[in-house]
């Protein structure tokens, strides 16, 4: 742990990789815990996975992969959302055709990429000890916008989370909240690649929350909760990984997994008594 | 007719299974109606077509004149009890803060918390404001989601099964309260407990695919037997 501190001090990779992940805790938890309330685990891994194909595509005509994941996740969000409004019997067989699809058309892009081959794995696992200041601008500005959108429409978000048919009655547009709320979490997810890549993202997204969710009782409560729970798990997975050089996404993976383990023990000794 | 419900040769089926057929019903201002049949005679159904959540085949539903749709505003709406998931983290405040027609933007704001208060201290909930909703009984839900529906001041109030998993002192607790609110509030409710509406409601309209009324509360066996049994006529009681 101490030599992590010190290499602190002095790479500025490190600086840069721990302000990731502060970053990226801010979306993480303010919308895993609308993921958590929900369950929308597996429309959000649907989503995650989608964007491989965004990222290949970009990649082989020499864009950005990151533009290419946003606009890539915003479609996939809008058309899962529309599957689920529309087809809604038939939800979980479209979602898991989208998910391997999606990847399937990255992985084929990424292989016909001329020039020399992209480093997949970092796309799927993460590397967040690459993570340079554009990077991190656009991490801010996904949070700002995932942040705003939340504060704006708290109420509405909230009426449409609880209770949809009621907020039907009171002229809610509550498919189009839904959609938005869709975006949001296809942002969140794009931020969240940059730190454990788009595997091991639900369980990034899913877990602080979920762990929080066990002792919030409303959500202006279970979201900030749930981003102090996002930023002690990433900065501690990537304080722990560093000294025995770890991969640093799947370091935080576990330890969410440890981390919400830990938080229903605590749970069920505490409600016990 | 201008303050209450007026429903002509309603028809509505679910692809193409009928489940209203040529329904007429006038329920008048201030009237305390209570909707009763089996299960699913289409109760339900009749009630999300009067909130706009479902469009008719046929025929026309007017609200003080207008379709529902323009009229929500003037509806108060209480679901039947686990519409939502009971372990959501929501306090009882928050809940009945969210009944408030056409919310603001933002977080919720003083006028929020004032409306909600006089809300729940007319259901006397008041002391209850805090507790997250995993945590309250089934009357004590009950009279959170009345007092969601009241918060915006509704003219017409309809209760979707409100005393259902509730134990009878809760019950009668809850019809006493909507019978206060009876003197300025048009009140339907839906109840499979045919006796136990009775002693509260004015008139009561037997729903089995078609709906017959009932001029009277007091419903006797012979009725029951009949709506729950087979065909049903119009019968006429002498109160």
């Amino acid at each position: 742990m101490s030599e992590f501190f010190a290499a602190l001090v002095q790479h500025q990779f490190l600086q840069l990789a721990l302000m990731a992940c502060i970053l990226a805790s801010v979306g993480c938890g303010a919308i895993g815990s609308y993921v958590v309330v929900k369950r929308l685990g597996f429309l959000a891994g649907g989503i995650a996975h989608t964007i491989l194909a965004g990222m290949g595509i970009a990649y082989y005509f020499a864009g950005s992969p990151m533009s290419g994941a946003i606009i890539c996740a915003i479609v996939a969000a809008i058309l899962t959302g529309m599957i689920k409004l529309r087809w809604r019997q038939d939800e979980d067989i479209l979602i898991a055709a989208f998910w391997s699809v999606g990847m399937a058309i990255g992985v084929i892009f990424i292989s016909r990429t001329p020039g020399y081959s992209v480093d997949l794995m970092s796309y799927l696992f993460g590397n967040i000890l690459l993570v340079t200041r554009r990077d991190l601008v656009l991490m801010l500005v996904l949070d700002v916008i995932i942040v705003l959108t939340i504060v704006i429409f708290y109420k509405q978000i909230l009426m449409t989370a609880f209770d949809e048919t009621f907020a039907r009655t009171l002229n809610i547009k509550t498919e189009a909240i839904y959609i938005m709320m869709l975006c949001l979490i296809a942002l969140t997810v794009v931020l969240l690649i940059q730190i454990v890549g788009l595997v091991l993202v639900i369980a990034l997204l899913v877990l602080p929350a979920a762990s929080a969710a066990l002792f919030a009782t409303s959500l202006h409560r279970l979201m900030p909760l749930a981003i102090m729970f996002s930023m002690l798990i990433t900065t501690s997975g990537l304080a722990l990984s560093y000294q025995p050089n770890l991969p640093v996404g799947a370091s935080i993976i576990v330890i969410a997994g440890v981390f919400y383990g830990i938080a229903l023990f605590a749970h069920a000794r505490f409600s016990r008594r | 007719m201008s303050a209450g419900i007026c429903i002509r040769s309603l028809n509505f089926a679910y692809s193409k299974l009928p489940v209203l057929e040529n329904i007429n019903l006038e329920i008048e201002a201030e009237e305390f109606f209570g909707l009763i049949g089996p299960n699913a005679a289409g109760k339900s159904t009749l009630i999300k077509l009067l909130l706009g959540l479902l469009m008719p085949d046929s025929g026309e539903i007017l609200i003080k004149g207008q379709p529902p749709l323009k009229a929500r505003h003037l509806l108060g709406y209480v679901p039947q009890h686990p519409t939502f998931p009971c372990d959501f983290p929501i306090t009882v405040e928050e809940v009945v803060m969210l009944g408030r027609q056409s919310p603001t933007y933002g977080w919720f704001d003083r006028q929020d918390r004032q409306a909600a208060r006089v809300a729940m201290q007319a259901v006397e909930i008041a002391d209850i404001a805090r507790q997250p909703i995993k945590t309250i009984s089934g009357g004590q839900r009950q009279r959170m989601l009345i007092a969601r529906a009241l918060i915006s001041h509704p003219e017409i109030l309809i209760l979707d099964e409100p005393t259902a998993n509730i134990d009878l002192q809760a019950e009668e607790s809850i019809f006493s309260l909507l019978k206060q609110y009876n003197d300025h509030i048009t009140i339907i409710v839906i109840s499979h407990d045919v006796a136990f509406i009775s002693e509260y409601v004015h008139r009561v309209g037997c729903l089995n695919k078609t709906l017959i009324c009932h001029a009277t509360a007091a419903i006797d066996g012979k009725i029951i037997a009949e709506l729950y049994g087979g065909a049903v006529r119009m019968i006429q009681h002498v109160h």
